[in-house]
């Protein structure tokens, strides 16, 4: 244990001189400066983690390095294949943790990288993309989702990074209901699960920021399923989607070149006491329906102005 | 502070007593096992006992014990087999709670030393698990059982026992230079194996903070239920990237088919709850143990750094010798034969 080295001998007379002077607030900051230590760091022998460390995997298997070489892979999709548009960016805090909430769609969701990218890019702040922990099971694509932000969505996973590490986290309370639904349902909101996402945030005491997506319905559209198929491989649902049709296996990693159309709507804060044992159902249940039909507004209000699929 | 060890002749139960021999407030330390003692110890009395402790209500009954310190649960299924398991862990528990429990028991402090292998290792697992959590899936190996079914009759006692501190300590993976561990074994092979196309986070606890942490919960009373790790967690290729050895994957598809041929070679032996740990990995959430005021000694990356350390220089000089070896009539007359000094008051 060391200590700082002691402040330099001072001449005591021209102290004394000094002191008269002194008016009592300094003084005071003097005092307490003799009295009450400046805790010092333990000097432990042991070196500090971040020079151990070989890697960044942070406590939620994310690498900023992984990171930074999946946006730099995505960037050009995100600019030229999707063109995506925001409205309303100012809506995400800058600062502090935030839930937000969004429309989910695809067969395989186009949405949740575009709107984890968008807001790392556009506001320079990491998002952590809550998903179905079927993805853990996966070998490499598991490792890979989870290196790039993934986490899998356990209300507990949800609250740390929220309340404790005050982070943005992306949801889809419609979950794979979302996602799996004809094409001819696009657009049609999905039930948003049991209003979960409401009560984390609530417990955790941050708003909730929803975002209506318009175009990943488009970019990969389901036209049949196969209730069979899905059963006998243990997947959520089995589609066969347009681009499969078009492209044959190829389909499976294209997205039809929809225009991706994003608006942040205004966060609410979810007026309650956070850290609660439970919080009521109803009040759940209504602010969960509430923020489903905000967003459904919205979509319908910019599928009105919406004159193409592609050119937005 | 009279207190009763268990599993003396485990690393951990010698590395304790002779800490708590230091102590001015521990008057005596009684030792049991059915192993003989790994270090030199001063004044700690061993008892050969049987693993399932049926002489250890007369023990603290006669030497008026009030603290029990249990070290001996087993961790390491490869290390023993499931009947050994379940007769250290479920049998000898029961035993030991029974007699601390018995009328006129003059026990008012119980302290076992669990592991975070109770929580399992699942893909619906949390990022962390708190102390309140339970495991999302059934446990399917006897290690796992044994340490649960240990775990309620633990339960009931604290229940039954108002008056007496129950403190359980649940310890993640443990590394050290001196302990053999599942994950020692592992990552002394000149290769060492992972799953393909999986990277899980591990959370390690260096063997001294084990030691801390027992010699913590005797010494203060904090009754309840502690998960112990070092903070941080590493992906399991950092861990290998930190001691420096190349890994070799393991398919993803029936590893526990495939890594029979190394069993049966004794190669390495990967049990099933290791096999789960190398595809989910596991965090706990160490904050509860350091609200009560302990302070660990080292971090999950210091720890497998530490152990990287002791690694390097074991290739040098090779297997350390146990300097110690405890032979009865020795340690008798050392302690009892008139023909010693004793300086002591």
């Amino acid at each position: 244990m060391t200590r700082p080295p002691d402040p330099p001998v001072v001449n005591l007379v021209a102290e004394e001189q000094r002191a008269a002077l002194r008016n009592p607030l300094e003084d005071a900051v003097t005092v307490s400066r003799s009295l009450v230590p400046i805790p010092v760091a333990p000097v432990s022998n042991q070196p500090a983690d971040a020079d151990l460390r070989r890697g960044d995997v942070d406590a939620w298997g994310r690498s900023e390095r992984v990171r930074a070489i999946a946006r730099t892979i995505y960037d050009p999709m995100y600019r030229y294949w999707f063109r995506a548009e925001w409205e309303g960016l100012e809506n995400v805090p800058t600062d502090g943790g935030a839930l937000i909430v969004a429309n989910h769609a695809a067969a395989i969701p186009s949405d949740a990288p575009v709107i984890m990218h968008g807001l790392e890019v556009e506001l320079q702040r990491a998002v952590y993309g809550l998903a179905e922990n079927l993805f853990r099971t996966l070998p490499v694509i598991g490792t890979l989702w989870s290196r790039t932000g993934g986490v899998p969505a356990h209300p507990d996973n949800a609250y740390r990074l929220l309340h404790d590490e005050q982070q943005l986290v992306l949801v889809f309370p419609e979950g794979a209901k979302g996602t799996g639904k004809h094409y001819r349902d696009r657009y049609k909101l999905r039930r948003f699960g049991r209003g979960g996402f409401v009560e984390i945030a609530m417990r955790a005491g941050v708003p909730i920021v929803p975002i209506a997506v318009v175009g990943a319905e488009e970019s990969m559209p389901i036209l049949w399923k196969s209730k069979r198929l899905a059963a006998l491989l243990n997947l959520p649902y089995f589609p066969i989607t347009a681009n499969t049709l078009l492209f044959g296996p190829v389909g499976l990693l294209t997205y039809f070149p929809a225009k991706f159309k994003l608006r942040v709507l205004p966060p609410i804060h979810l007026d309650v006491e956070p850290d609660q044992e439970r919080y009521s159902r109803s009040r759940v249940m209504e602010e969960s329906e509430k923020i489903r039909d905000q967003i459904q507004i919205a979509l319908y209000d910019m599928l009105r102005t919406r004159r193409s699929v592609w050119f937005g | 502070m009279r207190v009763l060890v268990t599993g003396l002749g485990t690393f951990w139960g010698s590395r304790l007593a002779q800490q708590l021999e230091q102590r001015d407030d521990v008057e005596i330390v009684v030792g049991l096992d059915t192993t003989e003692p790994r270090l030199p110890l001063e004044h700690t009395e061993f008892v050969r006992a049987d693993s399932s402790y049926s002489i250890l209500a007369r023990i603290v009954k006669a030497a008026k014990i009030d603290t029990i310190l249990h070290t001996h649960l087993l961790f390491d299924s490869t290390s023993s087999t499931g009947r050994a398991l379940h007769e250290i862990n479920v049998i000898g528990t029961m035993n030991l709670l029974a007699a601390a429990g018995a009328a006129g028991s003059p026990v008012r402090k119980v302290v076992v030393k669990s592991s975070t292998l109770v929580y399992g290792a699942n893909y619906k697992d949390p990022n962390s698990f708190r102390e309140e959590m339970s495991r999302t899936s059934s446990p399917r190996t006897e290690v796992e059982r044994s340490l649960i079914e240990a775990a309620s009759f633990l339960r009931d006692f604290a229940e039954d026992n108002p008056h007496v501190t129950v403190t359980k300590l649940r310890f993640s993976n443990v590394l050290g230079d001196d302990i053999d561990t599942v994950f020692s074994k592992a990552l002394r092979m000149p290769v060492v194996p992972e799953i393909f196309g999986f990277d899980p986070r591990f959370q390690f606890t260096h063997e001294d903070d084990v030691e801390g942490a027992l010699l913590f919960a005797t010494t203060n009373d904090v009754p309840g239920v502690y998960n112990i790790a070092g903070d941080g967690t590493l992906p399991w290729s950092e861990v290998c990237a930190i001691v420096g050895k190349p890994r070799v994957p393991l398919p993803p598809l029936l590893t526990n088919w495939a890594v029979e041929p190394l069993r049966m070679t004794r190669v390495i032996d990967l049990p099933p709850e290791m096999l789960s740990l190398l595809r989910y990995g596991r965090g706990v959430d160490n904050r509860r143990f350091k609200r009560t005021g302990y302070r660990y000694n080292y971090t999950t990356a210091g720890t497998v750094d530490a152990f990287a350390r002791g690694l390097r220089l074991e290739h040098v000089i090779g297997d350390k010798q146990p300097s110690y070896r405890y032979q009865s009539d020795v340690e008798t007359f050392f302690r009892h034969s008139p023909a010693i000094v004793r300086t002591d008051p």
